[in-house]
């Protein structure tokens, strides 16, 4: 059969973002429209990963001339199908608006969001069918394994990582050739490369992204550890959250086995790799490389001591290399491009990019990828558009239940591992939760030790026991019940904690206390001597209501949204809160049509 | 057929086993294969009653106490009968920051339920998740394999409408 030409391609984002946003209503709806006009012989849809812009999603890209365009629902397509196909005209109504200067940007590289953003894990996400293993070829997938089984020694392989500087994007950031080597000195019958894709810190969505987006990146990226480290079988340990991921990937190892690009003797260099896909349980801390390992093996997720390190002694006892799945996605550039070439992005001592997902109070939620030392201003503001309106920064908080918050002061700070190191907080994974006035630093604090206290498989004492206390004295203090002397107490309890306990779950889990207790003291204070929550959102703390009699027009809506009935009065004149009933829940200030109420 | 301790099964225990043998033959004895039997046993059945996982323990070759500290250890995992539809709410760092309490709030109400807890008509069990992973939505619920983002708690009634 002859492959038809089509004279336009569309690409239909089906990530995750996108799909709930309306993609696939949207898909068959372009299909209809194509059919009907008879269009579908010229016109090829293609389902694509996502392009890190989920807040403006479902996201359309009509090639050849690249119009992007974004939020575009089942209802617009036949204007879109009529205009643009048939016409040659762009729709302007579904073009980005930039939000400061609210201007129609039609092309993909002119909008802010992408400007500043250097892809090169996510470089095909988004342009390519990730379900189609031809289209990563194309742009040049599967060379870099080629090269190096035909013509790099596993130590040269090895060496061209450990030169290009890059370190592990799973939160710890260890040199990633260094793990290799150990991994590759270590004598044994047989070795084993994991990948992990548990990603489990709330707050973020890389490693989803890219698995989704260009499974086959991180497939090669595995087969070039296996090579340089001498193991012949892989793992890739996926959430069960992840459903699309772990279709994709299965459809990825299976195309690459149609290939020969994963099995026997690959590339005619004798070497042979084969790749298993084991699915969570649902078990936060099985991200941790030892207990990810015992999951595998079908036991309880549990860690244990190191060393042995996994590259001594890992999978079933046998030497391991176990790395992040955004790690992976690094190494099919460098080995292409070289060492050189990739150790020139990025700052002294960490290189090459860094993936973020930017979520919470901000404008441009989404997935960005940045060299290492972009400052936070040029990623919250330039890159995510800043802050909603109305909205005041306060912080941003970096590395999930592991990491802490990084204040105004330290906006011009470049991002790399040390330098956030130096400020309290950690790079983790990556997520990037934006918050705002609104936002209570105690709160926070006791929504992660909630999270890590219900996440602690309970192995050692510290963990069990310490970051339950922890937790109790948190929830006393947003219950208005705090006392003096709790605040000595939590960084007492912390630092023993971080000292004492098995694994990096426990060692870390105080790291949002005492991140918030550096920089937000105050609250705590305000919170335990003056039984206020400055930000008004501890409910046993917060004031009632009140309505402004100036301000009311009698419209009664408030009163009608009141879950309580605390509200009464006169239609048409004017209505007032009942302190004694009122729970503070604000229904009626975001209700009120003239703003007249507000927190007393 | 056999099972557990060499009783002969009646017909409709025959019948009600069939589809754990269908999967259990597909794997090795091996303990490493015990997870991957325990999701797709749980796939099938909705739950993993006793009787089922003390059949797995004894094809498997493991003890009871193992599978059990196994099922109880992953949250994915379930004793007891659920809905037939699973609402997912997400309570991560992002939606937490975007109001995903209040939504969880309003499903309760909506549904009469606390989150762990199933409708009384196996309609709907509630849990709440640590991130669903499409944070650039928040606050996002996850309804059977299907995700909800930009929520707000006025449009879940609407939403849930659609699954009664
Ligand atoms: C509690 C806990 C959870 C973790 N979760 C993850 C995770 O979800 N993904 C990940 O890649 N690494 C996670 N890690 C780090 C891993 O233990 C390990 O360091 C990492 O996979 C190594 O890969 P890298 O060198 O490529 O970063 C976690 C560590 C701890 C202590
Ligand atoms: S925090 Fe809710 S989806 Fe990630």
């Amino acid at each position: 059969m002859k492959d038809i030409i089509y004279r336009s391609h569309i690409l239909i984002c089906t990530g995750t973002g996108c799909t709930s946003s309306g993609a696939k209503k949207m898909r068959i709806a372009l299909e209809d429209e194509l059919a009907e006009r008879n269009l579908n012989k010229e016109v090829k849809i293609i389902e694509t990963g996502c392009h890190g812009f989920c807040e403006k999603g479902p996201i359309v890209v009509v090639y050849p001339e690249g119009v992007f365009y974004c939020e575009v629902k089942s209802e617009d397509i036949p204007e879109l199908v009529e205009e643009h196909l048939l016409k040659g005209r762009i729709v302007e109504r579904l073009l980005f608006k930039e939000p400061v200067t609210e201007e129609n940007i039609p092309s993909y590289h002119d909008i802010q969001f992408y400007k500043k953003q250097e892809r090169i894990v996510l470089s095909n996400c988004g342009k390519i069918d990730p379900e189609n293993i031809d289209e990563y070829i194309a742009l040049g997938g599967y060379e870099a394994v080629g090269k190096a089984l035909s013509s790099m020694s596993q130590k040269d392989v090895i060496a061209e990582v450990k030169n290009s500087g890059l370190r592990g994007r799973g939160g710890g950031g260890f040199p990633t050739g260094l793990k290799w080597q150990f991994a590759h000195e270590a004598v044994s019958n047989k070795k084993y490369v994991i990948c992990n894709a548990d990603e489990g810190d709330p707050g973020a969505f890389m490693d989803r992204s890219l698995l989704e987006g260009d499974p086959h990146r991180v497939i090669e990226g595995m087969i070039i550890a296996g090579y340089a480290i001498g193991a012949d079988e892989g793992y890739l340990y996926v959430r069960a959250e992840y459903p699309l991921a772990i279709k994709r990937l299965e459809k990825a190892i299976s195309q690459a086995e149609d290939y020969g690009l994963l099995g026997d003797d690959l590339f005619s260099s004798g070497y042979n790799f084969k790749l298993h896909i084991k699915k969570g349980a649902g078990a936060f801390v099985c991200g941790e490389e030892t207990a990810l390992m015992a999951s595998i093996e079908g036991k309880r997720g549990m860690p244990r001591p190191r060393p042995p390190y996994p590259a001594n002694s890992g999978l079933w006892g046998k030497p391991t290399n176990i790395n992040n799945v955004e790690t992976y996605g690094n190494i099919p550039y460098i080995i292409k491009n070289g060492a050189e070439e990739y150790s020139k992005i990025g700052t002294e001592n960490s290189k090459g990019t860094k993936v973020f997902a930017l979520t919470g109070k901000i404008n441009n939620t989404g997935l960005v990828e940045v060299p290492m030392g972009t400052t936070l201003r040029e990623v919250i503001y330039d890159i995510g558009g800043g802050l909603g309106e109305g909205m005041k920064y306060k912080a941003v908080q970096t590395g999930g239940p592991s990491g802490g918050c990084i204040t105004s002061e330290h906006l011009d700070l470049p991002i790399d591992y040390d330098s956030l190191l130096g400020v309290g907080a950690m790079m983790g994974s990556g997520g990037m939760v934006v918050m705002d006035d609104g936002t209570c630093m105690v709160d926070v604090a006791r929504f992660f030790l909630n999270f890590t206290q219900s996440e602690s498989c309970g192995k050692c004492t510290p963990c069990r026991e310490g970051t339950k206390r922890m937790l109790e004295i948190l929830e006393r203090i947003c219950e208005g019940e705090g006392e003096d002397g709790d605040i000595a107490l939590l960084e007492d309890l912390a630092h023993h904690i971080k000292d004492t306990a098995l694994c990096g779950l426990g060692q870390t889990a105080p790291n949002p206390v005492l991140s918030t207790l550096k920089y937000f003291r105050h609250e705590y204070e305000a919170h335990i001597f003056d039984h206020k929550c400055p930000a008004g959102v501890c409910k046993d703390l917060a004031s009632a209501y009140l309505i402004d009699k100036e301000t009311c027009v009698g419209c009664s809506i408030c009163a009608k949204a009141c879950p309580v009935d605390a509200i009464t009065g006169t239609p048409k004149e004017s209505y007032q809160i009942d302190d004694d009933i009122c729970i503070s829940c604000g229904v009626c200030a975001s209700k009120c049509p003239v703003s007249a109420i507000s927190q007393g | 057929m056999e099972c557990c301790g060499g009783n002969k099964l009646t017909e409709k225990q025959e019948k009600y086993y069939a589809p754990l043998q269908k999967i259990l033959a597909r794997y090795e004895k091996k303990e490493r294969y015990l997870i991957p039997v325990l999701q797709e046993a749980q796939e099938e059945y909705g739950y993993l009653p006793e009787e089922i996982l003390t059949n797995i323990a004894s094809s498997l070759d493991l003890s009871l106490s193992q599978v059990y500290g196994v099922v109880t250890f992953y949250t994915q995992f379930h004793q007891e009968p659920r809905g037939k539809n699973i609402v997912r709410v997400c309570m991560g760092t992002a939606c937490h920051v975007r109001g995903g309490d209040k939504v969880l709030t309003a499903i309760k109400d909506e549904l009469g339920i606390e989150s762990g807890e199933t409708t009384k008509d196996l309609n709907f069990t509630l849990e709440t998740v640590a991130c669903i992973g499409a944070c650039g939505l928040a606050p996002v619920i996850m309804i059977n394999d299907s995700t909800h983002g930009r929520l707000t708690p006025e449009k879940v009634p609407e939403i849930l409408s659609e699954f009664k």
